[in-house]
């Protein structure tokens, strides 16, 4: 949601997960997909998300809580506290997403908000967890595409499991099929504890290293969204772990459960940049107050200089 | 050299729930193919299942009913694999954290008296569908009106010694399962279904060899002959010098034999995983209280109870809670003022022999036959005739009373009349009145025989051997 919402230089928001029901929705890794709303504006995509989020009996993981409530526009960021992750501005940032987002912070701190500087200590450990765990729940909820049933057919009506083999490797691309070879052997009886157990074990500390941080007064995190812009369509299909690096300030959120949303806040030789708010869980309605009040005043359309 | 048997059962079963596990769709047996099903049982992409809370209580009630420890927090795991009846491509179950651990079930074995038995862990889960091989030419049909059907399976301990001990463990694991209600565990339609863990071992080893595992036991009465069959093929296989392999046999009924399941047919790798669409299982304790307290008396219970109020003997007391209906009848009949031993012995033979040619029905009424059985301690009624109005009751009901006079069965006890008879009797036999005064006294039965024909059944006995006393003495 935030990647592309960020390359394309529109607003993207990840509510927190259990905010929006999954129901229908094709499930990917379960206990990280969320469904998120893109949008020219913030306003337009909490609108959207006041209407979509709220309980649902027919989704166990998805709270019952009311739906939320939009937010009026903060005339100020008085009384916020942004937290600027120390791992999330890496000496390799590309200089100018660095220079968009500070120019951002400037903005922000202009309208009163308090800025501090944080840690995530685990964030390294984020990208190799995300592509344990998200394989791991999609070669399970990708297995129904057997041909038995669903997705298509090919050939080979004789014996089923020549079936199975046709369909499967056939019918998905190549990253579908390597994420779920990668995530059938890290389920594997002798791989489970290497792999997914102690990627969960990972998961459970990014979450802690939010959690201590929300803990000593920061109210949200302010971050890059990528760390590059956009790169060409097809670019990175050669090289999947370059291309899952740049989901490196995405996937905690993710991994967390919090929410999250991109912002567009300036632009290098014509392409977009992100800013990303992290939040605390359910409070979606802070995150996008901090957004509203950064929207008003940052130069989405300029040259990050 | 001497064997030892060693067996553990996994047992499937049922629960008695109108909906799925994780669905609202209908449970019911019989229904036409695919004809109770929905977007979550059917698979269906972006479905997400919900737990029923219904079956959860059923499953708690069953654990507490087998003893086990019923954990606060259990987690759903999906169990991996392939298969053309298994929509979803996995099923969900529980793994490393189940329902419920550490039960027992004491049962009779008929070998070593009465045994108690492990209950390891005790999980839920959801059916698969169903794979119907010899409905088309060339082509496997699949029903998924089973898909997500709750079930529990109950994992015993490798605690039993003998494939009759294995048929006595199931049995009373049923009956158990039957008593609180929470299945109807009738092996024909599937709602219970059981494989076994097999090994042998010389007798006096305490070590576990490697076993089998027999599936494909679809009836209750194959269970002993299944198992029978694949001890015997171990025994032999290691003392003709093999060793045994840990494999899958499937046992054939038609030919009572085992064989390996083909390799192909195994899945070796369910890649268990907590479910990430469901929340962990929490119970409070609350809720653990209030299945505790729609727990009936226990068989094993009742049992022991019978015996201390009603003095029964052990046997008696067996017999009679077999089953709860029954139970519950006896108790009846003893409460409308029988007799508890009488009482006893018209359920066990009568009763249950008229309910065994009638779907199991009890169809005369516990009120109807403690009548019977005070008409017969009265005198009013003979045992034969008593049995004769016990018929006509079941068959029409009425009052036994009634019944007994319309029939003409009332005994006469009447002293004037029968002696009468007896008079009768012993002028139309000089003969046999000769040899009885000159000492066969065993010859009074004979008497009586013929005082009670001449009655057409409705003397007496015990009024008609005394009479026939006096007036032979005399």
């Amino acid at each position: 949601m935030r990647q592309p919402a960020s390359f394309c230089g529109v607003v993207g928001i990840k509510p927190t997960y259990g905010r929006v029901s999954r129901y229908g929705l094709v499930a990917f890794g379960s206990s990280l997909d969320q469904i998120g709303v893109f949008g020219r504006s913030v306003h337009d995509a909490a609108r959207v998300l006041s209407v979509i989020s709220g309980r649902d009996p027919r989704d166990a993981t998805c709270e019952d809580r009311d739906p939320l409530r939009l937010p009026t526009v903060p005339e100020s960021l008085q009384g916020f506290v942004v937290g600027l992750p120390r791992e999330y501005f890496p000496p390799e940032l590309d200089p100018a997403v660095r220079r968009a987002c500070e120019r951002a912070i400037r903005l922000m701190k202009e309208q009163g908000a308090a800025v501090r500087e944080v840690s995530l200590p685990h964030t390294a450990y984020a990208v190799p967890t995300y592509y344990v765990i998200a394989p791991a729940e999609a070669s399970s909820n990708l297995a129904r595409f057997d041909g038995v049933r669903y997705g298509p057919r090919f050939n080979g009506s004789a014996d089923v499991r020549a079936l199975y083999r046709s369909t499967r490797g056939q019918g998905f691309g190549p990253e579908v099929r390597r994420r779920i070879l990668v995530g059938t052997y890290v389920l594997s009886s002798g791989y489970y504890d290497a792999y997914y157990r102690r990627a969960q074990q990972m998961r459970a500390l990014i979450a802690q290293d939010f959690r201590n941080v929300f803990d000593r007064g920061v109210d949200l995190l302010f971050t890059p969204t990528t760390p590059t812009p956009a790169f060409k369509a097809g670019e990175k299909l050669g090289d999947p772990i370059s291309m899952y690096l740049s989901d490196i300030f995405t996937v905690t959120a993710n991994l967390a459960g919090l929410p999250a949303m991109s912002i567009p806040i300036g632009r290098v030789k014509g392409l977009p940049i992100g800013g990303q708010f992290i939040g605390q869980a359910f409070l979606e309605d802070e995150m996008l107050e901090a957004a509203y009040a950064l929207e008003r005043v940052v130069p989405a359309e300029d040259e990050a200089s | 050299m001497t064997w030892e048997t060693v067996i553990g059962l996994e047992t499937h079963v049922q629960l008695r729930t109108r909906s799925k596990m994780f669905c609202g769709c209908s449970t019911a047996f019989g229904a036409p193919p695919n004809t109770q099903v929905c977007p979550v049982c059917l698979g269906l992409p972006g479905a997400l299942p919900v737990a029923n809370g219904a079956a959860i209580g059923l499953a708690v009630r069953g654990a507490l009913a087998l003893g086990c420890t019923v954990h606060p927090r259990s987690i759903f795991a999906r169990k991996n694999y392939f298969y053309p009846d298994l929509p979803k491509g996995y099923q969900i179950s529980q793994f490393d954290q189940p329902l419920a651990t550490n039960g027992t079930l004491s049962f009779l074995s008929p070998e070593r008296g009465v045994v108690n038995a492990t209950i390891v862990r005790l999980h839920i889960e959801e059916d698969a569908g169903k794979s119907i091989h010899d409905r088309f030419a060339k082509a496997t049909a699949v029903d998924l009106n089973r898909s997500g059907v709750p079930l529990i399976e109950i994992v015993g301990g490798p605690d039993l010694r003998s494939p009759a001990e294995a048929r006595a463990y199931l049995q009373t694991l049923k009956q158990l399962l039957e008593y609180i209600g929470i299945s109807d565990c009738d092996m024909e339609k599937g709602s219970l279904r059981v494989d076994a863990n097999v090994s042998i071992r010389r007798a006096g080893e305490t070590a576990l060899n490697t076993r089998t595992e027999v599936k494909n036991i679809n009836a209750f009465s194959f269970v002993e002959k299944a198992l029978s069959v694949e001890r015997d093929r171990q025994i032999a296989l290691v003392e003709s010098g093999g060793s045994v392999t840990q494999q899958t046999m499937l046992y054939d009924s038609k030919e009572n034999t085992v064989r390996p399941q083909r390799s192909k047919e195994e899945s070796h790798d369910y890649r268990y995983f907590p479910e990430p669409d469901l929340p962990p299982l929490v119970l409070s304790p609350e809720f653990v209280a209030e299945q505790q307290s729609e727990l009936p008396e226990l068989p094993a219970a009742k049992r022991d109870r019978f015996v201390a109020s009603y003095a029964l003997s052990r046997e008696h007391a067996t017999v009679v809670t077999s089953n709860r209906a029954v139970a519950e009848y006896y108790e009846g009949v003893v409460r409308a003022g029988a007799e508890p031993q009488a009482a006893a012995n018209w359920v066990m033979t009568e009763a249950l022999a008229d309910a065994k040619d009638h779907q199991e029905q009890l169809r005369v009424t516990p009120d109807a036959l403690a009548k019977i059985v005070a008409l017969v301690k009265g005198g009013t009624l003979s045992n034969q005739a008593a049995k004769r109005v016990f018929a006509e009751v079941a068959a029409k009901g009425g009052d036994p009373r009634t019944i007994a006079e319309s029939l003409g069965v009332i005994q006469v006890a009447d002293t004037n009349v029968v002696a009468g008879w007896v008079t009768d009797v012993l002028g139309a036999h000089a003969s046999e009145v000769g040899r009885y005064k000159n000492g066969e006294t065993k010859l009074m039965s004979f008497f009586v025989g013929q005082v009670m024909r001449a009655s057409k059944g409705k003397a007496d006995p015990k009024l008609a051997q005394r009479v026939l006393e006096e007036k032979l003495a005399s």
